[in-house]
């Protein structure tokens, strides 16, 4: 009786979630009149360096959100308790912005007459190219993702138990030697959901590579996004590529868990 | 903390009041001129109207200027769901991909051909379009519409090069400086399959309608070897790379051109002596639509000279309409750019028409792989 | 030393993250539309602003369809979770998989796979994309995470109080809304909560599933940026970002004082 209860949600998620997947794999695997077809697949394939460049884009970033994300976690979770609350408040506030604006934002700084080369002109270096760059994509991404970084992180070591800390180091170990034994391998729950959510959105995203990146940077996301509603219109390779893109990122996601041996019950999610 | 409280409703009270003050800053438009019993025939029956339009294509109310939107609303009674697109191939993706349900869209020449040979625009009633007298012969009966059945010209206009004079000191030059090395990252390029072809294809010595393989193939190849040199590929975000001096050159519509150009002293406008595309935009009616009346209607609304002058005043393109033409001041009709004359116009420009199927796809196609490949 | 360098570290971290922010809200104020230099103060884009149709009307859009979509969610959702939490351990990995797969999946797939889907159906049933379109789609990708946010409170449930409640005459549903649902409470608000601002803040599904006459504030600010940008933009941002600190510091505020209240009760 009591399981029934769940059964509007599975039938909505059946509709709504499984269905719809089936019907990209079916637009993937044919042509406009409906036909079976690998066209889309094979034409998908001339796409490898977009690929390529849009998992290397979101790798780099998902490594230097953690490595920023890492101490800054690690820096919340050691204060006292009674500051961390406002703290992580500070921290996570630019992240309730509308992520346009923010990317938005970063726009008008990096220009060529932007503000950081006006700022950088008054002291008499510059004017960089900071706009229209790989780097400048990179930066979006970490900047727009890296609280997904922050919170999982924050939260498993906040969990961590302090005393087995101060045990290890009435014991003899260092402060480094703790963090390296304890705190990490404590953390890692944390590490592995900080990860699928910064790569996951940073490996789809087709607004930063658009507003950031100028003319050599079309990523995998914006590829998709053409060919449903941008200049060439084309929904069945536009399935093709999100078929295979789902696939990579499946295959991502096994490789991490691979990694993940805790028990699920004990994954942070958000 | 309550300090900070404080000053934020300080801050909320400042801004209401500011909106209070000066919240009624528009032109006010006079509709005495107009046929009011026509235009309340909907007025309490609740309508809504599905409008697409380009990006910076209408008069809307900033800066003192008319918002025909608004205007509409009041004189008709009407609501307008007004959207945005920023080239005619998203406006197709649009309709094609998005179950769309619009009531009024404004494509370009070759797109009309295609919706209309798709099945997609319905013919008008002209009937029920009295002001459609006021559009000048000349824009009647032209190919993508030769028999006048299912499009109004909004507006016309010319592609050109907009550039800025502090770091471009001499104006002669054509569509080669967009392959200019000195101008690496520095320069802009249109983000969209037609335009962009119609400049590599200018420079071939092509038909910028050509459908041949291997012509298209080459006019490709020109814009991948553009690319390392080109510093993003844009369509209205020109607007303010251009004003900000963020680019040297960009090609760009000549209306756009006028407009930035008023407001930007240090920007030029250069119309390349080789050639270049003839547009003209028009409005439609999408099968799609059940509020014909009510389209009619708005179409109706935005040929009276009045709005015309409201739009062609906010846009800068070239009008259609003959009377809102008598209304502008002369230095618009003679700033060199809007309105050319007619020896130009003859044998230096060229209107897209729509390509055939198979050349229309591999265009789409090639545009694809040139905005992906390195 | 080391504690100079850990306030250096969070320092940096903090005006990495405010700069951009900050020169948005400096710009909402600049006299000219310039995005680089200063000119003079103005509240001239704030009128602008308000008085901007179709912002407004998209806020409104966007507020019915947060509104809406993390109501519906929060209802589906908490059945849902006192549904699985009593499944066979088999069928509930199964269910908990299934509920991950939006949260996991890209947004780009979702929305694309969502918009195929509508429009299927749009054309033969003769429905519009707009309101439905968005309300269903945001429920799609709400509902996990109240989902997520409500199975810990149950795990955490005390099983023998609902049968306590069954033995003393509670019917079923009479057990799950006085000893389960104030039991997982906390659990449904914060559903409710993340629901909410995912919805608010949604831009790539509902840009692929909104129709063409409807569009939400996201969408919106995506096309502002697309065209001659107006500071309006920037007074758009202030407003939200104002907006979010005070509802995030009354939010802070009131947990700490019930936080307090709860130890003084304990002591």
């Amino acid at each position: 009786m009591k399981k029934l209860t769940s059964a509007p949600y599975l039938l909505w998620m059946a509709i709504f979630v499984v269905v719809p997947l089936f019907m990209v794999a079916y637009f993937a695997f044919t042509d406009q009149s409906g036909a079976f077809t690998l066209e889309n697949i094979i034409k998908t394939g001339q796409y490898t360096p977009i690929f390529v460049k849009s998992i290397a884009f979101a790798a780099i970033s998902t490594a230097i959100c953690l490595l920023l994300a890492y101490p800054l976690s690690y820096i919340l979770s050691t204060m006292k308790v009674s500051y961390q609350g406002t703290m992580l408040l500070i921290i996570m506030l630019p992240m309730w912005m509308n992520f346009l604006l923010r990317t938005y934002a970063w726009q008008t700084l990096l220009g060529n007459n932007g503000i950081i080369n006006n700022l950088l002109g008054v002291i008499g270096i510059g004017p960089f190219k900071l706009l229209n760059t790989n780097g400048a994509v990179i930066l979006g991404m970490v900047y727009d993702y890296i609280p997904f970084m922050i919170l999982p992180l924050y939260t498993v070591m906040a969990k961590i138990d302090k005393s087995i800390i101060e045990a290890a180091e009435d014991l003899g170990c260092s402060r480094i030697q703790s963090i390296i034994k304890i705190t990490v391998p404590l953390s890692i729950p944390g590490i592995i959901s900080g990860i699928t959510m910064v790569f996951v959105p940073a490996i789809s995203t087709f607004i930063i590579s658009k507003m950031l990146g100028g003319s050599s940077n079309l990523l995998i996301g914006d590829l998709i996004e053409m060919q449903f509603l941008g200049n060439s219109y084309n929904p069945n390779l536009g399935a093709g590529i999100a078929f295979v893109l789902m696939i990579i990122i499946l295959i991502v996601m096994a490789v991490i868990n691979l990694i993940d041996k805790s028990d699920s019950d004990d994954k942070v999610l958000m | 903390m309550k300090k900070i409280i404080a000053l934020f409703s300080a801050f909320a009270v400042c801004v209401s009041l500011a909106g209070c003050g000066t919240g009624t800053n528009e032109a006010a438009l006079d509709v005495s001129g107009m046929d009011t019993e026509y235009y309340s025939q909907l007025s309490d029956k609740g309508v809504e109207l599905n409008v697409a339009n380009w990006g910076e294509y209408i008069s809307d109310g900033s800066e003192g200027s008319v918002d025909v939107i608004a205007e509409f609303e009041k004189l008709t009674g009407i609501k307008v769901n007004y959207t945005t697109y920023a080239t005619n191939e998203e406006l197709y993706a649009k309709m094609r991909a998005g179950a769309a349900d619009y009531d009024i869209i404004i494509p370009s020449d070759y797109m009309i051909s295609k919706l209309h040979n798709e099945g997609m625009l319905q013919d008008i009633d002209f009937g029920k379009i009295p002001n459609y007298e006021n559009i000048d012969d000349k824009y009647k009966n032209l190919e993508f519409d030769p028999e006048n059945k299912y499009s109004v010209p909004y507006f016309w206009g010319t592609v050109g090069l907009i550039y800025d004079k502090n770091q471009i000191t001499d104006d002669n030059f054509g569509w080669e400086i967009l392959w200019d090395e000195k101008y690496a990252d520095n320069l802009l390029m249109f983000d969209n399959p037609r335009d962009a072809f119609a400049i590599a294809q200018n420079i071939l010595g092509q038909s910028l309608n050509s459908s041949d393989e291997a012509e298209l193939r080459a006019a490709a190849d020109k814009l991948r070897e553009q690319k390392p040199l080109v510093q993003a590929y844009v369509m209205d975000e020109v607007f303010d790379k251009m004003a900000a001096s963020e680019a040297a050159v960009a090609p760009y519509y000549a209306g756009d051109a006028v407009t930035l150009m008023d407001e930007n002293e240090h920007l030029g406008f250069v119309i390349p002596k080789s050639g270049t595309n003839l547009f003209v935009d028009s409005i439609c009616i999408p099968k799609t639509s059940k509020n014909i009346d009510a389209a009619s209607m708005f179409i109706n609304f935005l040929l009276e000279p009045e709005i015309g002058l409201a739009n062609t005043d906010a846009v800068g393109y070239s009008t259609p309409n003959k009377n809102t033409f008598e209304l502008l001041d002369d230095d618009v009709k003679n700033n060199g750019i809007s309105y050319l004359d007619d020896d130009f116009l003859n044998n230096h420009t060229e209107a897209f028409s729509v390509l055939p199927d198979e050349a229309d796809k591999l265009m789409s196609e090639l545009w694809t792989s040139i905005r992906s490949g390195e | 030393m080391k504690k100079l360098l850990k306030y250096i570290y969070l320092a940096l971290m903090i005006v990495f993250l405010y700069a951009p922010i900050f020169v948005l809200i400096v710009f909402s104020f600049n006299s000219t539309k310039s995005h680089s230099v200063l000119s003079g103060f103005t509240l001239k884009w704030y009128t602008e602003l308000f008085s901007d149709r179709v912002i407004m009307s998209s806020l409104l859009t966007t507020i019915i369809v947060a509104v809406s979509a993390s109501v519906i969610s929060t209802i589906l959702g908490t059945f849902a979770a006192y549904g699985i939490n009593s499944m066979s351990k088999i069928s509930k990995t199964v269910a908990l998989n299934t509920n991950n797969i939006p949260i996991i999946n890209p947004e780009i797939v979702t929305g694309v796979s969502l918009m195929l889907l509508f429009v299927f159906f749009a054309a033969r049933m003769h429905f519009k994309m707009g309101y439905i379109t968005l309300i269903i789609a945001h429920i799609t990708f709400d509902t996990p995470y109240v989902v997520l946010n409500i199975m810990p409170k149950f795990r955490q449930m005390d099983k023998n109080l609902v049968d306590a409640a069954e033995d003393l005459g509670c019917n079923g549903i009479q057990a799950f809304f006085k000893v389960v649902l104030p039991d997982i409470f906390p659990g449904v608000i914060s559903g409710f909560l993340m629901a909410f601002t995912f919805s608010l803040d949604d831009f790539i599904v509902s840009y692929f599933v909104s129709g063409t006459s409807v569009q939400t504030l996201p969408i919106t600010i995506y096309s502002m940026t697309r065209k001659q940008v107006s500071p309006k933009i920037n007074a758009l941002s202030t407003i939200i970002f104002i907006v979010v600190l005070i509802v995030l510091v009354t939010k802070n505020v009131i947990e700490n004082n019930r936080d307090k209240k709860l130890k003084l009760n304990n002591e």
